[in-house]
Parts: C-alpha cells; structure tokens; sequence
C-alpha cells in the first residue's frame, strides 16, 4: 500500500476462528504478498481484487478479541487502526468485521467496538453453515438495521457471498451510528476528553480514552507511549476524574464490557431465533469428550504426535531418494562435460554437493508444515494447549507456549514468531529462548546422517523398533528436556514471575482447508529453499573455496591420488585452521574435519551436511563413482592412524547431542534479536545453548566410550 | 452462605455470573470473553490431573485455570441444565 495509490485500503478483521484467512484467500485469491510490519516480524498479508474496475486493497489483521489489546499481535491489530503511522499504514477507508455466525454473541463484542471507530464497515456474516446447522436463525436484514452497516453472508471455504462482500466493500460509505452508550457521566467525560480534537480523531479519541481507563496499574501498558505524551490536557484530567469516580463504584474494568453485552444482548435476541438442538454443539462436545478427556485425550495426543513423527520420517522417503538420485545425476552430468579443475571441483563439490545435501530435506519440512497446519486449521493444536498446560504449569509456563514449542519442530522461527500471542514479556521470552532446543528440521539431515553412519542397523526391544530409530527418538526428547530445565531455571531466576494465566477460547472443529494448508505448506518451503539458496550456497561455495585453495601443485606427483587429496585438504586454509583447533574439539571425540565442519555450519545447522559433503568429497576421491556421504564418512580415518575409523557410535552420538543443543543458526538469533528489540536475548541464547552443546557433547563421549568398551 | 466461585462448579452443573473480582488485564479478559453477570456458564470438565478446566457460554468453549476460575464468582441456577448433563 504506497502513497500514490488509490485503491480502497481495507482492513479485515474478526475474532480467532472466524475463518478470517479462508475469506481473505476466496476474496483475493493469489493476489497477494507475506510482508512485516515495521519493527516487528509479525506477518502482515495483503491481497488485492478489483470489483467493477475499482482496485480493493485488503489487508488481514491477525485476529484479536478486543480492541483493548492483550497481547503483541493483538496490538498490531490495534495500531493499524488507531494509529495507522506507527504501523506504517495509512488510515484504513473500510472495515470489514468478519463474524462467526455461529458464536455471534461474542463475536459482536469487538464489532461494536470497531464500529464506534468512524470508519464505514461492512459486516461478513461468516458460518452460517454452522449456524444453521445449530438450527440458529439469524435475520440478516434486521441484525444489518441493528448495526447500521451492510451485512453479507459469506462462506470463505466454499467461495459463497464473495461477489457480494466485495460489491458491499467497494460501494461502502456508512459509517455507524447506532453504537453502545455508557453511563452519562462516562459519555460526560469522554466528550470533555475529546473536546480539543479535530472531528474525525474524535472516533479514536473514544476508543483511546476507552482503553485509557480500563487499563490498570498492574498491567504492563500496551498503549503506545508516543500516542499517550501526545494527549491534550483536557484529556488526561478528564480521564483521571472518571477513573476516580469508576473505582470509588468498583466497576472500572467491567462498565465496557457489561455496557456492550448489554447492548448485544438485546439485539441479539430481536435478531436471533435459535432451535432446541444445537447439532454443531453435539458434535463438538461429542469430539472433545474424546479429544480433551484426561486419559483417551493424552492418548490421542501421542498417537497423533507419533503420526506427525512417522509421517516426517517415512513418507518422505521415496521424495528425498528421488532429490537425491537427481543431484547424483547432476553431479555426474557435469563431471562429464566438464574437464578436472578448478571450475568442475567448484560445481561438483561445492555447489551440487552443497545444496543438494539440503534441498533434500524439503520434503521432509513440507510433510511436517502440512500436518501441523491440518491440526491448527482442525481446531486440534488449542485442544493440545489445553492437554499441555498442566505440565507447562509445572515449569512456570502456560499451555500456550506449547504451540511454538511444537512449531519449533519444524523451525525456530515460525516457533520464535507464534510466541507473540503469549501475553506476559517474560513468559513470552522464556518461550523463545527455549523453542531452539527443540529439534527442528535442519538438524534432521545431521541425525539422519550420522545415524546413518555410525549407529549399527539393528532391532532392540524385542525387534519392535530398530537402534537407529531409538537414537532419533532419543535425541528429539534430548531437546524436550533439556528446554523443560531451562524454562524452569529462566522463570527462576532471570525471568522471574507468576506462572501466567491460561484463558483461552476452544474452537469449535472445523473440516481442514487443503488449499489454504497447502498455501501455507508452499509458502514455509519456498522460504526454505530461498535459504538453501542464498545463505547456505554462499557458505559451502566459502567453504570449498578455503578447502581448495591454496593449491600446491607439483610437489605431490609421486604419491596417489587419495594421499595427494588428503595433503591438500590439510594443507588448505580450511585445514591449517582445523588443526589449530583441533584441541578444543579433541576431548568430544572429533578430528579436525568434524571441527571444522561444525565451526563452518554456524550460520545455519543443515550446513553442516554441505560441509561435510564438501570436505569428505575433497579429502576422499578413492572411488570416481560417488558412493554417497555416508559411505565418505564410514570410510573415513584418523590421520594419524589410518586404521582407527573416525565415526564410530560414540563419535556420532557426540556430534547428534551437539547438533541437539547447539545454537547453531544465524536466522533463529536475527529472528531473537527482531521478536525482543535487542542483542541481549540472541547473545545469551548463543552463549548458553553453545555452552551446554559442549558440555553435553563432552559427558556423552566419555560415558558412551566407556560404557561401550567395557 | 458464602460466596460460590467457577472454580467450585461441578461437573455439567450451570451457574450465572455475579462478578468478576480483582481489576487487572486478566479480569478485563474474562469480562470481554463474555464472563458478565447475567451470563449463564457451564462447567463440562477438566484437563489431565485436573487442571485447567473447560467452561461452556454463549454457545463457545472456553478453558480456564482454577486460578482463573476463582476470580469469577457465580450464583447456581434453581434447575440445573438435564439436558447438557444427559449428553455429557
């Protein structure tokens, strides 16, 4: 939205679960863009339509309850329509309010909040399905009278009332009148408050007020500190005279919301005829008598999580074998059109091997996007939450921090990102140091290597499950409990607080939208790639370069080709570097390669595989057929003692429960440093998850080389 | 008698809304959420080891801790709701 544009600029907003997103998609199809606002990572998505040659630019709000804002993504909400400058928007020429026909009592709430704003607003009446399901009647007419705006009943998954909300957005021009009043002596001081501002502040300037005097002491204040230095004093002394005079009658917090029910109330029941059987009811108290129960519940939860885990690590496979024989083919391609050299070792080497060590794990964080985004658009991942909080109480959390902890499976940063709905700053923050523990996609392709090389293929248990899979798992609940100390230990002593509040709404279950899933799914793994094509290339072509030069041609000719790759890859700047650290790395078990490769894989963990497929297919060229990493890494040998195999189990275990614990990624810290306005938070998180990678690593060479040879 | 809380409610037992105690964020969040006196609430169960708990208003699911629910008290209807309790 730019300055010399003059299409419409309407803002969409509703209630959580409203399917606010599905109506966004069906109005403006795949017209439309993932930006940020300003100094926040909060996504801010605008799509555009035209209606009749009139261009509607729409932006979707995330969806908040109140327009007393609770929690960060709430108050981006807020900004946009209060002060559209801090959100570096411009006033907004439409509202669209996006109701839940189904839950329209509540869903009105922040509906008559909106329309007291002065912007001219459209009302989407959105499930009625479910709504006439419950055998709700709703006269849209009379609720429309009632408000004094258009309503349109819309149904964005199935694409029904779009023309008409568009028409009714386009031509919209009324702006409320009819709106919830409060006591004399609040509207009294209100209109004092307000008597300085030009007329069309004086909307917001109610709503400011409003927000103003709910807000108490005790509450960290939400309200943006450049709007407050900025009220009149007319303003500031009539505020303090009502909040006198509320709090000597004890209702400060609750005149709104008991004024506004109020008004809902009656006309809701002029508008609203409901049935007896309420079937959408039924069935949902039917499912969560099943899902939220406290024994078939917790088992539905591990068995969905262990669906989520088998999907990932299983259904994958015929797609990474398919990514993988592709590059081998490509990578032999250009060996064959190329001649040996500098150009052929860049390509083969470093970019191919690079890239392809990590574009394979695409499929892997599709499949693992895809199923969480079933759970959240099924209404399943806030009964998780609601599962969850008990033992997230325990360590002074709340069930809310579990979804970006499980996000956080997949990647830190939509992890570090969802944590925005958690209210208290340091919940929120304990949340975001803690969710780069949990294991997310890109150490996948170290796990899945390392096992692969190191940990001998074989059935434990009974033959119910085999070594291989065990090591995973354990390294998945490494991750798990290490985060539960931490979070208990953050909340003790740096992060100090009340364990936080849990007050959530349990979403009435809705049937999943594929296409809006799949979006999402394509959209996470186009950031991927984005990423494997621009900051892990840039690294493993860096990396080559420091294990391929300098050349030292000439002096070599009479050893073998092995012998002669091996000295030139200790020879190079990337060697020499290796071996002078080599002491540090030594007591975990590790030559100097696998140093060097970790130090090399800090901007992001999954580089760890490039490297090493850059390094091994340097140092080893024995076999012109590639063979494949892990055979590279199976056959690899000390340098000092050419019969003694590097990767053994507790070598590979060492670098597993480093790779587990380690803050090895240059995004998860940008995103840190964005989410908390400050370098204090990535640079603990660095220091603390590099401290205990080390330390853990250490203990689980010592012990597994112990107990091994014994 | 003394005053009844939401955290008190038996299961699929219904009660209206008195108050909502203490003036914070977290009360001003009930309030919104549709906790105003008046407003008919059914308590329909609880998490493992029971804790939170999950209320039924307005037609919505909402979960609350105990803690939470303590703030919120409430006055039990004369007929308790047969129906809910029969589907639960």
């Amino acid at each position: 939205m730019n300055e010399n544009d003059k299409s419409l600029r309407v803002a969409l907003l509703g209630n959580p679960n409203t399917g606010k997103s599905s109506l966004f998609n069906a109005l403006v199809g795949g017209q439309q863009q993932v930006g940020n606002y300003p100094g926040a990572t909060i996504e801010k998505f605008v799509g555009r339509c035209t209606h009749e040659g009139r261009e509607l630019a729409i932006i979707d709000l995330p969806g908040l309850y109140s327009l007393n804002p609770a929690s960060p993504d709430e108050q981006i909400a807020v900004d946009v329509l209060l002060t559209p400058n801090v959100a570096d928007m411009q006033v907004m020429d439409v509202v669209v309010c996006v109701l839940d026909a189904s839950n329209l009592v509540r869903n009105l709430y922040l509906t008559t909040q909106v329309l007291e704003l002065g912007i001219p607003a459209v009302v989407a009446l959105n499930m009625m399905d479910i709504a006439t399901q419950a055998k709700t009647a709703i006269d849209v007419e009379q609720l429309s009278a009632a408000l004094g705006v258009p309503v349109v009943v819309t149904h964005g998954s199935r694409k029904q009332g779009i023309v008409e909300l568009r028409s009714a957005i386009a031509s919209a021009a009324v702006v409320a009148t009819t709106t919830v009043t409060f006591s004399e002596s609040v509207e009294a001081a209100i209109a004092s408050a307000t008597t300085a501002t030009a007329a069309p502040a004086v909307a917001c300037q109610r709503r400011r007020f409003l927000n103003e005097l709910a807000l108490s002491t005790d509450v960290e204040s939400c309200v943006d500190e450049q709007v407050e230095s900025k009220q009149t004093s007319e303003f500031n002394a009539a505020l303090d005279l009502c909040k006198q005079q509320l709090d000597a009658a004890g209702d400060r917090i609750s005149m709104e919301p008991i004024a506004r029910y109020a008004w809902i109330n009656q006309v809701v029941s002029s508008v609203v005829e409901r049935g007896d059987t309420d079937h959408s009811l039924v069935r949902r108290r039917w499912l969560d008598r099943v899902l939220i129960h406290p024994f078939s519940g917790s088992l539905v939860f591990l068995a969905m999580l262990t669906l989520l885990f088998q999907a990932v690590f299983s259904w994958s496979g015929p797609a990474m074998d398919l990514i993988g024989t592709l590059f081998q083919w490509l990578g032999s391609g250009v060996e064959s059109l190329i001649a040996e050299g500098i150009l052929r070792s860049l390509i083969v080497d470093g970019l191919i091997a690079g890239i392809g060590g990590v574009v394979i794990f695409l499929p892997q964080i599709l499949i693992l996007f895809f199923f969480i985004g079933l759970m959240e658009d099924f209404g399943y991942m806030a009964r998780a939450a609601y599962l969850m909080d008990n033992i997230m109480s325990k360590v002074g959390l709340s069930g809310k921090s579990f979804i970006p902890l499980l996000s956080s499976f997949a990647c830190a940063i939509p992890g570090i990102m969802a944590a925005r709905s958690i209210k208290n700053r340091n919940d929120r923050l304990a949340t975001m140091l803690i969710a780069p523990l949990m294991s997310c996609s890109a150490r996948l392709p170290v796990y899945i290597l390392l096992t692969a090389a190191c940990i001998p293929e074989r059935r434990v248990l009974g033959g119910w499950i085999s070594q291989q899979a065990l090591v995973l798992l354990s390294m998945y609940s490494l991750g798990i409990v290490v985060a539960i100390c931490v979070a208990w230990i953050l909340k003790k002593t740096i992060l100090k607080g009340e364990t936080p509040v849990f007050v959530m709404e349990l979403p009435s279950f809705k049937m999943p939208s594929v296409s809006i899933v799949s979006r999402k799914m394509f959209q996470q793994g186009m950031d991927f790639v984005k990423q494997a094509g621009t900051l892990i290339l840039a690294c493993t072509v860096l990396i080559w370069a420091l294990a391929y030069f300098p050349r030292s041609e000439g002096t070599m000719e009479q050893l073998s080709a092995t012998q002669t790759s091996g000295i030139q890859l200790r020879n190079s700047y990337l060697g020499r570097a290796g071996q002078a650290i080599e002491p540090v790395v030594r007591p975990l078990g590790w030559d100097w390669k696998i140093g060097i490769a970790v130090l090399a894989s800090f901007p992001a963990r999954e580089v760890v595989v490039g490297t090493m497929g850059v390094i091994y297919n340097l140092g080893d060229q024995e076999d012109e057929a590639s063979v494949g990493l892990r055979d590279h890494l199976r056959n690899a040998r000390w340098d000092d003692d050419p019969t003694k195999p590097v990767f053994t189990v507790p070598v590979g275990l060492s670098i597993m429960v480093f790779f587990a614990l380690c803050a090895q990624c240059v995004s998860t810290l940008a995103v840190l440093k964005k989410e908390t306005q400050s370098w204090r938070w990535p640079l603990f998180t660095f220091v603390y998850m590099t401290v205990l990678a080390y330390v853990a690593a250490w203990v689980t060479f010592v012990v597994a080389s112990s107990s091994l040879t014994v | 008698m003394p005053p009844l809380f939401l955290s008190d409610l038996r299961r699929s037992s219904a009660a209206n809304v008195v108050a909502v105690h203490e003036a914070d964020g977290v009360s001003l969040r009930l309030l919104e959420m549709g906790l105003v006196p008046g407003t008919q609430v059914t308590r329909v169960g609880s998490g493992p080891l029971g804790d939170p708990l999950e209320f039924e208003l307005l037609g919505f699911s909402l979960s609350l801790r105990k803690a939470e629910a303590r703030r919120v008290e409430v006055q039990v209807m004369q007929e308790v709701c047969e129906k809910d309790a029969s589907q639960r």
